[in-house]
């Protein structure tokens, strides 16, 4: 900038921001408007325009996409028999998924944060964070050689006379979640960070065993970390149809539905018409988990 | 009286702590008489709270005892000792409102609903919050939360009750109201209460007896009078209040008299105001420079400081003193123009004491 010195005309600059200064809502909307435009146009105009689709058809004979308005889509997904199976197999993954990460993620997020050394914490942070620099095709193809038959999960249960679960529905919920506990792990652990030791000393102190402390004092005040952790497990899980691709066996799921009817059947607005399942149940999990002040922990 | 008490509440033997190569506690012993109200003083560091937290059971000791009413509870966790803690920074639980803090102890003791709530109202009462039963600790103020740590602990009616500077985050005012509360509640309850504390004012107006502690070892134990009269070691004669060398001895500043009576003057001398100049020496009887020992010297400082006025006076013989006169007749801050007097300083040989000079620390006192 130039001197003041002289004290000469103020220049363009100087002049735009003593009028942001003077002009707040000028000033927040300059700061909001493209990020705002991003939001409404490219990602609530995508998830409008499936909405919208969904209630079009495809002319079977021609393929082209009929812009009539009609529920026959999900007059379909409720009346065949397959699909409301195959979203209730979702819902079923992405619940077990979610369970068992909170069942590992809630230990090693209490290990890091209330026991480890805190000098040992970000290594241990980064732990955690590692596999996710490692790309999700490589990581569900590694997961496809070790469950492989005679493979290293046949191998290291074969002396307790056990075998791997091979392909199928419980590989796919296996590697789920070991593809997303990261994503448990990090809000809990964020959680558990912020939950004074000294609380933990009183319970103690207070005559409270281990197991009771963790029910009466942790458990409540994690809880809504948890439940964060949980949105994550839970819809990445309900979306995915790569891993099950790859390690599922014959089982489908409701991305596998979204996917073949993009792509084999050329039926985009059933596709978008299924593809609204996922997005119904995890709106109502968010409803739900707005009530617990979890959306706060984001 | 208490050390001789043939079953103390707390008893520790030889207490060690080490944090990697850190020795945070060096070797404590200590006999805590039944319902004495125990202090344990000294700077941050100097293993205070780890005592306190290693006789709660939250620390293990590395090597030593801790005896609590006559049985050995060194391995002992936490909850299997009679024992309760107001936290330095209270712990209340944030998602229990006000009533169920205070229960919290009795109903994971399996004290029956109707049983607990009338105790933990009554404990409640017992430290002046009545009506705030459902309020969350988030909604309370300091002094509230601090009502409610004390009942939380209280209800439980241990054999003794650790306090972790549990005054130190109150302002001023509140702090000097909960010590008057603090000490009338130990007294009605008769509970042994070990404080730990690092406000040498609060331990001396507090206690029965008060172990001042500097790196992990203790270096007096006594009673206030005990130890702020009679300090053992130059280290508690400098961290209890503030100690003046003159020569081979030591005196408290509120033990110097002054030469100076910057009002009115002392009783029946007459003639013109009392104060003296530079060069004269105070001389009234009852007043200024009094005591049988004397020393010379010049105010290098005057501080008004309310209720009394501090001097600062280099001596003749190159020590340079600090006293303390209460403004029992000085009506203003004219005191200060008394910088650079020449003053006679005048105290009682009664109140000398010395200490061995070799340098802090370097025995155990215990």
């Amino acid at each position: 900038m130039t001197a003041v010195a002289g004290r000469p005309a103020p220049g363009l600059r100087r002049r735009a921001a003593a009028l942001l200064h003077r002009r707040p809502l000028l000033r927040l909307s300059l700061l909001l408007s493209a990020p705002l435009a991003w939001l409404v146009v490219a990602y609530l105009g995508a998830l409008g325009a499936i909405f919208l689709t969904a209630f079009w058809t495809t002319d079977t004979f021609t393929g082209e996409i009929v812009r009539e308005f009609t529920a026959v889509n999900f007059q379909t997904l409720w009346d065949e028999p397959v699909y409301r199976t195959i979203a209730l197999r979702s819902l079923g993954v992405a619940v077990a998924v979610t369970a068992i990460d909170m069942a590992i993620g809630l230990p090693m997020a209490f290990y890091m944060a209330k026991v480890a050394r805190p000098r040992h914490r970000p290594m241990l942070v980064s732990a955690i964070l590692a596999p996710l620099w490692a790309a999700y095709l490589v990581k569900a193809y590694a997961w496809r050689v070790m469950l492989a038959e005679g493979g290293p999960v046949d191998q290291a249960l074969e002396p307790f006379g056990l075998s791997g679960p091979g392909y199928g529905l419980t590989a796919t919920v296996l590697v789920l979640s070991y593809l997303w506990l990261p994503y448990m792990i990090l809000p809990v652990y964020a959680g558990l960070e912020r939950l004074p030791g000294a609380l933990l000393d009183a319970s103690g102190d207070l005559g409270a065993r281990p197991l009771r402390t963790f029910r009466t004092v942790v458990l409540p005040l994690v809880y809504p970390s948890l439940v964060a952790g949980s949105i994550f497990t839970f819809s990445l899980s309900l979306g995915d149809y790569i891993t099950v691709k790859i390690v599922g066996g014959r089982s489908q799921l409701i991305g596998n539905v979204v996917y073949d009817n993009v792509g084999a059947a050329n039926n985009l607005p059933f596709a978008a018409a299924v593809a609204t399942v996922p997005v119904v149940v995890m709106l109502g999990y968010l409803a739900a988990a707005r009530r617990t002040g979890a959306l706060r922990e984001l | 009286m208490f050390s001789v008490m043939p079953d103390s509440a707390v008893r520790i033997r030889d207490l060690r702590k080490t944090f990697g190569s850190v020795e945070a506690v060096a070797g404590v012993d200590l006999d805590i008489g039944d319902g004495e109200f125990f202090s344990m003083l000294g700077p941050s560091g100097s293993g205070k709270t780890t005592v306190l937290r290693m006789i709660a059971g939250f620390e293990r000791p590395t090597s030593g005892t801790i005896e609590l009413g006559g049985r050995d509870v060194t391995s002992l966790a936490p909850f299997d000792r009679d024992v309760n803690t107001v936290f330095q920074d209270y712990a209340l639980f944030p998602h229990l409102d006000v009533l169920r803090n205070v229960e919290y102890g009795l109903k994971v003791r399996g004290v029956p609903r109707a049983e607990r709530r009338e105790r933990a109202r009554a404990a409640l009462r017992s430290v002046r919050l009545d009506g705030l039963d459902g309020r969350r600790p988030a909604e309370l103020s300091g002094g509230q939360r601090q009502r409610v740590a004390l009942a939380r602990a209280l209800v439980n009616e241990p054999k003794v009750l650790l306090l972790d500077e549990p005054l130190g985050a109150l302002d001023l005012k509140l702090r000097e109201e909960m010590q008057v509360e603090l000490k009338s509640i130990q007294r009605r309850a008769g509970i042994t209460f070990v404080f730990v504390t690092h406000d040498q004012e609060e331990a001396l107006t507090l206690s029965d007896r008060v172990a001042v502690l500097d790196r992990g070892r203790i270096e007096q134990v006594g009673t206030p009078a005990e130890v702020y009269e009679r300090p053992a070691t130059a280290f508690v004669a400098g961290f209890v209040g503030t100690s003046n060398r003159i020569g081979a001895v030591r005196v408290r500043p509120e033990k110097i008299h002054v030469g100076i009576e910057p009002d009115a003057g002392s009783g029946g001398e007459s003639g013109g105001p009392a104060e003296d100049g530079p060069g004269r020496d105070g001389r009234a009887e009852g007043g200024a420079g009094t005591g049988d020992r004397h020393a010379f010297g010049t105010v290098a400082e005057v501080v008004y400081a309310g209720p009394a006025t501090r001097f600062v006076i280099d001596l003749e013989s190159g020590d340079r003193v600090v006293a303390l006169q209460q403004n029992l007749r000085t009506s203003s801050m004219d005191v200060t123009r008394h910088r650079g007097a020449r003053v006679r300083i005048g105290w009682h040989a009664e109140h000398e004491f010395s200490v061995p000079e070799t340098g802090a620390g370097t025995a155990p006192a215990s």
